[in-house]
């Protein structure tokens, strides 16, 4: 009997500890879910209901259900005979977004790569400068970056004088406001995004696999492709989905240096819910933008499983 | 005196092996790309500040160095009332989810792992995780349904909502820190008789201070620097910084945007640069 | 003398009843210690002794308070503690890294303990300062503990651990950051220190060595379980496991049969033929197949016209100063080690030479 009281009592206290660290779990965790979930997440179960909504007159929504914000993703309703023809507007723009985005990391990449390769081969301390330098633009305001770019690429600006002055061009290159303009602006937005895990990667990198290599192979450009990409793969990919989704819903890049005339998604979106004030088909466009984002995201998870279950 | 024509070949073998071990990894081209990416990120920013300083009202001719348009910024009304509705903003976002975040953190690193681990990291970096725009119109969806309800107006709206995307930034670098701090040093505390709230205040907090420093740095600046939510939430009267460049770089470019805007940098710049040293210090 | 005697004769510090703890669950789970049995005396200088992974740290740690057994119970000086949290415990601990708070000075750090038990100012200012002095370390007080050397810290960490004048004392491998010198030093230095303040010292060690200088009694684990308690000697001179005599120090292993038994005394034929006589102790086989075992010291060469125990192909000479290890491959196939003081003569003792050894009767022991 004196045996079993005590097994009771150590059994309690097992169960009290985990109680007690139950409770002071879901007290840590309270604040940072419930804002984020009322603040963040909740908003986008509002944005769903809206998209399905039909839009109010000065703005906001009017409660009456209704496809039409999908429906004019892709056609446009005649006025005459309410038959719906194929309208390629809204559909160009995903388009050119699209293609802005890869574009630019493509760009980001072919910067991007050279540039962690060359950190990655640094001494440590060099490294860690390098590495500063790459961070800092991140931390600078993305608007005032842009407003930089602006004063450099615009017609009166130093790229066009310094070309003018040294003869090479009579007058103005015209990049502003125009889609060079917002590919430019986008690598310059997100560069630091493309290196800095491509650059984990190479870190971890033996390079006396490089030197390895140059007996197998013995040519610069083979090593690189064989032996160097394949093993920083990981950090390429990721960098390529970090410049690629900031990207596609960029707003400030096209808004600044396309002039507002070159439409990405994001203005599209945004200008919804100001000038042209159809909240519903706004809605309807950021899903479609979150559905695409998501679609990468899995995309590469499954990239990644079957990666892993090859080499498995 | 060594012999010069012996320690001539001693000095100069081993540098040329070394140059020869650089030359395997290096690849051509590549350090000239790094410094282009180094202009590219640099160039534009150095050009706008050194505009700043353009005595002319001209933001092509360098003419000569003044402060002038520091001081027209400075007087300038709206620029002022624009700053103070930022760092108000900043503060409160910086204090709420600095709190929540430190939580969250010691929540997720001090506790058992548990089952929904995934689903709470995945949460807190929610909305990093979204493109801001969407994060932006929804959210404006919500306060324009709780303002019709509720009929509250006000900055609170702002305010929140720079709370809700500064938490993942001040979150990673508190985690981080948690996670490098051994528990034994906890254990050490309890076993020298302090209790379990004794063991935070005087053990956990304390090391933990740099980290929360660091996160609240964070969560400052992204809340100083955001653009796409501030513009579509901000109501009347609720313009930050950022936003009145916005405004003024489409009314046209003057100098003084470009003061201001160099203002901004450097109070970013600042910032970024003694969180690398915090964090320095941190690792040591 | 043996472990249960002198267990008899004084009081328990630590007692440990059926304690079992298993991390995880189902398939995944892992048994860290099985229903351990376990008397610490007072005054005494205990050595939970044994490989990584056999479970000292774990019963150290639930004796701490840091984790909660899954079975089983601890008291300290007959009163249950198994479910007090490690603050309500007066048990110190030194912890393997020192755990050191980085964030207070050295003294500081030593008057943490008092402070927490609210001592008054006065009386922890006095117990630090005893502390410094105690560890040498007066005019390290003020100092950062980052400034400190290794050493030194690990005196702070003692200091630290011994001021609040625990009942029992934990050190959890704290030697084993130390390069050899300093560990030597601080092996007496502990010893000492133990017998000046009279507390328990409970000390986790997987060094044999280490065990057998400095502790009164040695528990040796494996596997989550107890093998075998007792006095360093008992545990060095008279194995009871296998395990135990191949763990700590060399040891010659045979196989043989028991042929029968007298009171402790077994005859044990091996393969060749030979019988030896070995002492039982507490192994359970008294019949059938065993194992016998001697150590390499115990063993010596037979001298001329010596009729030997044993004899073998001399197939080594290893020859490292104190003494000359001699390795006889055995008729039966086995290798026997013969450790000869000082250095043998080369001429007569060469490679494939057949050698005499002669056992000492009285240490050969039959394991379980």
């Amino acid at each position: 009997m004196s045996g079993r009281e005590p097994q009771s009592a150590l059994a309690a206290a097992i169960e009290q500890n985990k109680r007690t660290e139950r409770v002071t779990r879901a007290w840590l965790l309270a604040p940072a879910l419930t804002i984020i979930l009322a603040i963040s997440i909740l908003p986008l179960g509002i944005t769903v209901v809206y998209s399905f909504l039909t839009p109010g007159t000065y703005g906001g929504v009017t409660w009456e259900f209704s496809t039409d914000s999908y429906v004019q993703f892709l056609f446009q309703r005649d006025i005459f005979d309410d038959t719906l023809v194929f309208n390629s507007a809204y559909v160009s723009i995903f388009l050119r977004s699209i293609g802005l985005a890869l574009g630019a990391t493509l760009g980001a990449l072919i910067l991007g790569f050279p540039t962690a390769y060359f950190i990655a081969t640094k001494p440590r301390e060099q490294r860690n400068i390098w590495l500063f330098l790459i961070t800092l633009p991140f931390w600078t305001n993305l608007l005032i970056r842009t407003y930089a770019m602006l004063l450099i690429i615009r017609d009166e600006g130093i790229i066009n004088i310094m070309l003018m002055k040294a003869g090479i061009i009579s007058s103005p290159l015209t990049i502003l406001y125009t889609d060079t303009a917002v590919f430019i602006g986008l690598i310059y937005s997100f560069l630091p995004f493309m290196v800095l895990p491509i650059y984990a990667s190479l870190e971890k990198l033996d390079f006396s696999l490089v030197e390895a290599g140059y007996d197998l192979y013995a040519n610069r450009l083979k090593v690189l492709f064989h032996v160097i990409v394949p093993l920083a793969k990981p950090g390429i990919v990721a960098g390529c989905i970090l410049v690629f989704i900031p990207g596609l819903g960029a707003y400030i890049t096209p808004e600044l240096l396309g002039g507002g005339k070159k439409l990405m998604i994001g203005n599209m979106i945004a200008m919804q819910f100001g000038a042209s004030r159809n909240w519903p088909f706004g809605s309807a466009a950021a899903l479609i933008l979150m559905a695409l984002v998501i679609l990468v995201l899995l995309l590469n998870a499954l990239a990644a499983r079957r990666g892993a279950s090859n080499n498995g | 005196m060594a012999d010069p024509t012996t320690a001539m070949p001693a000095s100069a073998q081993p540098r040329q092996r070394r140059r020869l071990v650089r030359d395997l990894k290096a690849m051509p081209g590549f350090t000239a790309t790094a410094w282009l990416c180094i202009v590219t990120l640099y160039l534009p920013i150095l050009v706008l500040i050194a505009f700043s300083f353009n005595e002319n009202r001209s933001v092509v001719l360098w003419t000569g160095f003044s402060l002038d348009w520091y001081a027209k910024a400075l007087e300038n009304d709206g620029i002022r009332n624009a700053a103070w509705v930022s760092v108000k903003i900043a503060l409160f976002a910086t204090v709420i989810s600095t709190i929540a975040a430190t939580m969250a953190a010691l929540a997720t690193t001090r506790t058992k792992k548990f089952a929904g681990q995934g689903l709470v990291y995945g949460i807190i970096n929610q909305p990093l995780m979204i493109p801001e725009i969407v994060t932006a119109i929804a959210t404006l969806s919500l306060f324009a349904l709780v303002k019709k309800v509720t009929g509250l107006t006000g900055i609170g709206y702002l305010m929140l909502a720079h709370a809700a995307f500064c938490i993942p930034f001040a979150y990673m670098p508190i985690r981080a820190r948690l996670e490098t701090m051994t528990l034994t040093l906890e254990q050490a505390a309890a076993d020298l008789y302090a209790p379990p709230l004794k063991v935070f205040t005087l053990v956990t907090l304390p090391l933990l201070g740099p980290g929360i420093v660091a996160g609240a740095m964070l969560a400052f600046v992204v809340s100083l620097d955001d653009v796409i939510i501030t513009l579509m939430i901000a109501g009347p009267g609720e313009t930050t910084l950022p936003i009145y460049i916005l405004g003024a770089i489409r009314r046209g470019i003057t100098p003084e945007i470009n003061a201001v805007s160099t203002i901004l940098v450097a109070v970013s710049v600042l910032l970024v640069m003694l969180l690398f040293l915090v964090q320095r210090r941190m690792q040591r | 003398m043996t472990g249960t005697e002198i267990a008899r004769d004084r009081k328990a510090a630590v007692s440990v009843r059926s304690l079992s703890k298993t991390f995880g669950q189902g398939e995944y789970a892992i048994t860290a210690l099985d229903s351990v049995e376990l008397d610490i005396l007072e005054n005494e200088f205990f050595t939970l002794l044994g490989p990584s992974g056999c479970g000292k740290t774990t019963l150290l740690r639930l004796i701490a308070g840091f984790e909660l057994p899954t079975n089983g119970s601890i008291s300290l000086q007959d009163q249950d503690i198994t479910d007090k949290p490690p603050h309500r415990r007066p048990i110190n601990t030194v912890f393997q890294n020192y755990a050191l708070f980085p964030h207070m000075t050295v003294a500081e750090n030593i008057g943490f303990g008092l402070r927490m038990l609210g001592r008054p100012t006065a009386e922890i200012k006095q117990t630090t300062e005893r502390m410094l002095a105690l560890v040498q370390l007066e005019a390290m007080a003020g100092r950062r503990t980052d400034q400190l050397s290794g050493g030194q810290q690990q005196r702070v960490a003692l200091a630290r651990a011994l001021a609040p004048a625990p009942k029992v004392l934990l050190l959890d491998e704290p030697l084993a950051a130390l390069d050899l010198k300093l560990r030597k030093s601080m092996q007496i230095e502990l010893k000492s220190l133990q017998a000046e303040t009279g507390i328990t010292f409970v000390f986790v060690t997987h060094d044999q060595e280490e065990a057998l200088t400095m502790s009164d009694r040695i528990a040796v684990m494996k596997s989550g379980k107890i093998l075998q308690i007792g006095t360093p000697r008992d545990i060095y001179d008279r194995p009871t496991h296998r395990f135990v005599a191949d763990f700590i120090g060399d040891i010659n292993i045979l196989e043989g049969t028991v042929e029968h038994t007298d009171g402790d005394l077994a005859t044990v034929r091996l393969k060749d033929g030979t019988r030896v006589s070995a002492h039982l102790g507490t192994a359970s086989a008294r019949s059938g197949d065993v194992s016998v075992a001697i150590r390499p010291e115990n063993v010596r060469l037979a001298s001329t016209g010596e009729t030997p125990t044993l004899t073998g192909i001399l197939e080594n000479i290893v020859y490292f100063g104190a003494a000359t290890n001699l390795h006889l491959r055995l008729g039966t196939g086995e290798e026997m080690v013969i450790r000869n003081p000082g250095a043998v003569d080369e001429g007569r003792y060469q490679p494939g030479a057949t050698i005499g050894a002669i056992l000492q009767p009285e240490l050969i022991r039959v394991l379980e």
